[in-house]
């Protein structure tokens, strides 16, 4: 118990705690930016971005939340990750294609993937925002 | 849909399966580093440790289709 005491008075939510996530989601690293870890952020920004766009260029599928199949929901919670990127797309109505392609398919799982890896580069701004990491 | 905005098609890519796992491992690694690790030598050994899994990966799933298909 002491332990978790300790824990909470060290991770005590701050502004930067809530805005950092927010942040990172959005646009890619730029949760590491706003925290002056350039090199860290224009890392993951360059992968994320270049992994989410290369999956557009493969034609690849950007799923919508209300399609009805479990399976496109799924897709869809992976897409989200990728926050602004997605909003984007969507706002131009990219992502439209034809998953008859070997390579369309390649580059849906891109886009999923971008997401997803958005995520834990949302977790690890926000450890660093609590002063969990360095 | 406003057409000026549309994908141009001419710079639709069609890598090989080989480039788009290759491609793959390469971003998934950075990030994965860069989350899990905390010092910059951790971070450049643990990339390169998951790039070669993935890529390793990718081999040694296309031997066990090979055998599979014989």
């Amino acid at each position: 118990m002491a332990n978790s005491s300790a824990v909470k008075e060290n991770y005590a939510p701050s502004v930067m705690s809530v805005v950092v996530p927010a942040v990172a989601w959005l646009i890619p690293g730029a949760g590491h930016f706003i925290q002056k870890r350039w090199i860290r952020g224009l890392l993951l920004m360059a992968s994320i971005g270049l992994m989410f766009v290369l999956g557009l260029l493969m034609q690849g599928q950007v799923y919508r939340p209300n399609s009805g199949d479990v399976l496109d929901i799924l897709g869809f919670v992976g897409d989200i990750g990728a926050g602004g990127l997605y909003i984007v797309t969507r706002a131009m109505d990219w992502g439209q294609g034809a998953m008859a392609h070997a390579t369309g398919d390649y580059g849906t799982k891109f886009i999923i993937v971008a997401g997803l890896l958005n995520f834990i580069s949302v977790a690890d701004a926000y450890h660093i925002a609590i002063g969990k990491k360095q | 849909m406003n057409r000026a905005f549309a994908l141009p098609a001419a710079i639709v890519l069609t890598p090989s399966h080989f480039t788009a796992a290759v491609l793959f491992a390469l971003f998934a690694s950075v990030v994965f580093a860069i989350t899990q690790r905390e010092t910059v030598h951790d971070q450049v050994r643990y990339g390169l440790q998951c790039f070669v899994m993935f890529v390793g990966g990718v081999f040694v799933a296309g031997w066990v289709m090979w055998l599979l298909r014989r």
